[in-house]
């Protein structure tokens, strides 16, 4: 029997923009399901016209980032404040499962497309709202945006250097997180709706959805008052921990020792140095006591292996070790190739490009990429003409009238 | 049993320690799933060992990690290397809908406990397997830590200053990146169920999981042919786009359009230095970080978290104060949404705790009892659910198997 995937037959009026609501999608739409991504020519996603571009060329088809979001997904265009486009808009809704966006809280119910509405025309309809304060409070309306949520979640504080200001973010960390989220939430509300027969309305602040992930510091203020403070690479008992330079440009190997055994077989893999055998370095407490002349000592011996090789040799007995990964070497690792996690996806002018797949494997139901993500409008044809059935003249007049 | 909740009826077994797993137990628990959480007999899951404690004085009852990702399960404790134990383990599958597991891969089916043989006794099962490296490739028996999967999955090359050596994120994000991918693949499994009446395992890789988060990093690669790195507190193609100090504190200042980067000009009065037209243009500022940095940071000096962040929404600009953890608990939005939650443990007590950041209108997620004690539900789920009588109850914790 072939495989079929898991969300094979749900339909998503996918309203999303930028990263939150899209990475909900892409996850949906990597198990199987239709999303459909209803988009503006006006104006266009804004991952649409930030790179990084195929080529260092920018242009509306040719974000890699877009690809690599947006991937499985099927494109229209409607524009929302004609009044034309917001009926067509509810005709998708009305053969559709789930609706996900992540408009600011007031966008949808200008619309008139809020969950009240949505229920009138398909009662058992499950809408999904990620936002960036959520749907209530007093900061509903400000403005957010996914990285800018970290500082006032308490993880921006919290992560840094020990000597230093915090450090700015590599990635806007709350909006995949909340992507996972909402998806885990929506699903959790298609088995309801399963069993049931009811929809419902599921409203997610990614500003919370980040304060989730830092419990153990909230816990620690709820129940001792204590301030958290940055903590560096360091760790509250674990040491040596830490990155440490290996040969070559910019070669790292993280390295974290967290049993006795571990630090008996580091210091045996280092030749038994005398210093290993110091009282200064004979337990956890004395270790991250002195824990900057342990990684001194440590890195001098470090350094003159590379990355990789010393992972490999280090595993080899059992010690956390891990080398320091760039994109290039993420794709030609041995393991993640054998893992299939990236894969060659033949996109329209650009050719074959490496994409990630999904980050889970499930053992019966089928999971992957099936097609690149679409030009803008591209599916137009699809939903209009054979989903909503309209005839061909009728989908030029809306195209003339600017309504798609 | 929780009437009218989501998972309403369904059972989770979970052998899990420390984050990620437990996590992604918690969440089916806080849907409505009833979920037992096995442990070994006295020694328990590792974040038992963790804190923050109470008064730092460590209890395996109090500690805040377990409670927070433990809430809401019943508690028993098994030793699954006995024989007997793997038997009665089998049993608990049984009538199980989730299995979540984080046994090294390969160990359960060295103790007839795989999924091709846990699939005999319960085709139903939907098991959740989280692993640093996934159940197979050449890594797959490597051991590691947060700091070890950060490295691994290229997040430590984009985090931080290029200068130096890489910082992540504080909290040990792997964790609960890989709970959330977990739960996600798990409930993806729960829905195809509906309809062909089998389960089937869920492989969940830390690596991946963060692999799939790293945003720019891949497609720059795959479409440019360039490798991303780390930036430190700069964007590399916008500037101002970093954290500065200001009279109280910290606050990100991140002007991205044109429009947000005139409305802060305007802001700090249209100053000499941003009268030159070449500071409209985005790449221009960012060859004049050192500048313009100097310049900010002297504006900013004599303006407060609250200025900044309150002043800004009046201008249309998100700039964001970095709050500590004491701001965030007594912030007016949180409270406003009740985002925080007080359980109250029988030896902990009260303990105030992040709740859920997802409401839903019909299935809202809700705290039905604390987190367990070592081996609490013993009597509940062995003589209630398994017939066992007391007194074999006994004999098992005298044989060690529970």
């Amino acid at each position: 029997m072939t495989k079929r995937f898991a969300l094979e037959g749900i339909r998503v009026a996918d309203f999303g923009w930028a990263y939150a609501g899209p990475y909900l999608t892409k996850l949906l739409a990597d198990m199987g399901a239709e999303v459909i991504k209803i988009e503006s020519r006006t104006r266009p996603d804004i991952v649409r016209v930030t790179g990084p571009f195929l080529d260092n060329k920018p242009g509306l088809n040719r974000s890699g980032f877009f690809k690599e979001l947006n991937r499985n997904k099927r494109s229209i265009t409607l524009d929302l404040t004609k009044p034309k486009g917001l009926e067509l808009a509810k005709e998708i809704i009305k053969l559709s499962v789930l609706v996900v966006e992540n408009y600011a809280p007031r966008v949808m119910e200008k619309f008139g497309l809020h969950y009240e509405a949505l229920k009138e025309i398909k009662p058992d309809i499950i809408m999904c709202s990620l936002s960036g304060f959520g749907a209530t409070g007093p900061e509903r309306d400000f403005i957010s945006f996914g990285s800018g949520q970290v500082p006032l979640s308490g993880l921006g504080y919290l992560t840094g250097y020990r000597d230093r200001p915090p450090e700015r973010t590599p990635m806007a960390y709350p909006d995949p997180t909340s992507g996972l989220w909402g998806a885990a939430m929506v699903l959790a509300a298609l088995y309801h709706r399963q069993r049931t027969g009811k929809g419902q309305y599921i409203d997610l602040s990614e500003l919370e959805v980040a304060v989730t992930t830092i419990g153990g510091a909230i816990i620690e203020y709820t129940l001792n008052q204590r301030i958290p403070e940055r903590m560096g690479n360091r760790h509250l008992w674990m040491a040596p921990h830490g990155f440490y330079p290996c040969k070559g440009e910019d070669k790292w190997i993280a390295i974290a020792i967290s049993s006795k055994e571990e630090w008996h077989s580091l210091c045996e893999a280092m030749g038994a140095p005398a210093w290993c055998q110091e009282e200064r370095f004979s337990d956890p407490v004395n270790r991250c006591k002195n824990q900057d002349e342990l990684d001194r000592l440590i890195g001098d011996w470090i350094k003159q292996y590379s990355h990789y090789q010393l992972a490999e040799i280090l595993q080899g007995r059992g010690i956390p070790a891990t080398p320091v990964l760039n994109a290039e070497e993420l794709i030609e690792d041995p393991h993640l190739k054998q893992r299939g996690l990236f894969v060659q996806i033949d996109h329209p002018e650009a050719g074959p490009r490496f994409l990630t797949g999904p980050p889970m494997k499930l053992s019966e139901s089928h999971s992957g990429i099936h097609r690149p993500a679409p030009d803008l409008g591209e599916d137009n044809g699809y939903v209009f003409g054979q989903l909503l059935k309209l005839p061909q003249a009728e989908i030029e007049r809306l195209l003339a009238e600017k309504v798609i | 049993m929780q009437e009218g909740a989501a998972l309403a009826g369904l059972r989770v077994i979970e052998w899990a320690q420390f984050m990620a797993g437990p996590f992604c137990a918690r969440l089916l628990a806080d849907l409505g799933a009833q979920v037992i959480k096995v442990e070994e007999p006295f020694i328990g899951d590792r974040s038992r060992r963790e804190g923050p404690f109470p008064g730092d004085i460590p209890h395996p009852e109090k500690s805040g990690l377990f409670l927070y990702l433990n809430t809401n399960k019943l508690g028993i404790t098994l030793n699954l290397k006995n024989p007997h134990g793997a038997k009665i383990f089998q049993e608990l599958i049984r009538a199980a809908d989730f299995l979540v597991e984080d046994f090294p891969p390969g160990i359960l089916q060295e103790m007839s406990l795989g999924y091709e043989d846990l699939k005999e006794i319960n085709p139903r099962l939907i098991m959740i397997s989280i692993t640093p490296f996934g159940q197979t490739g050449p890594n797959k028996d490597y051991k590691a830590h947060d700091i070890n999967i950060m490295a691994a999955g290229g997040m430590a090359y984009v985090s931080g200053d290029p200068e130096r050596e890489p910082v992540i994120f504080a909290g040990a994000q792997s964790e609960y990146q890989a709970g959330l991918n977990a739960l996600v693949g798990g409930l993806c499994a729960l829905y195809y169920r509906e309809f062909t009446g089998l389960g089937q395992q869920v492989d969940i890789s830390k690596q991946e999981a963060i692999i799939a988060i790293l945003e720019h990093a891949i497609p720059t690669y795959s479409f440019q042919g360039q490798i991303r790195k780390r930036s430190g507190n700069r964007h590399p193609a916008t500037h101002p786009s970093s954290n500065y100090p200001c009279k109280d504190g910290y606050v990100m200042i991140n002007p991205a359009t044109d429009l947000q980067w005139k409305a802060f000009v305007e802001w700090m009065g249209n100053p000499a230095w941003t009268l030159d037209p070449k500071m409209d243009d985005r790449q221009y500022r960012v060859e004049h970080a050192d500048e313009i940095d100097e310049k900010v940071i002297q504006w900013l000096s004599q303006k407060t978290k609250k200025e900044i962040y309150y002043g800004g929404q009046e201008r249309h600009l998100p700039f964001t104060p970095l709050f500590d953890i004491k701001e965030v608990v007594e912030s007016a939005q949180f409270n406003a949404r009740e985002f925080f939650v007080e359980t109250e443990h029988p030896e902990a007590g009260k303990v105030k705790m992040p709740g859920s950041p997802c409401k839903l209108s019909e299935t809202p997620s809700k705290i039905y009892r604390p987190a367990p004690r070592l081996g609490e539900h013993n009597e509940e789920i062995y003589c209630g659910s398994l017939g066992y009588l007391r007194e074999d109850l006994i004999k098992l914790r005298g044989a060690g198997i529970i």
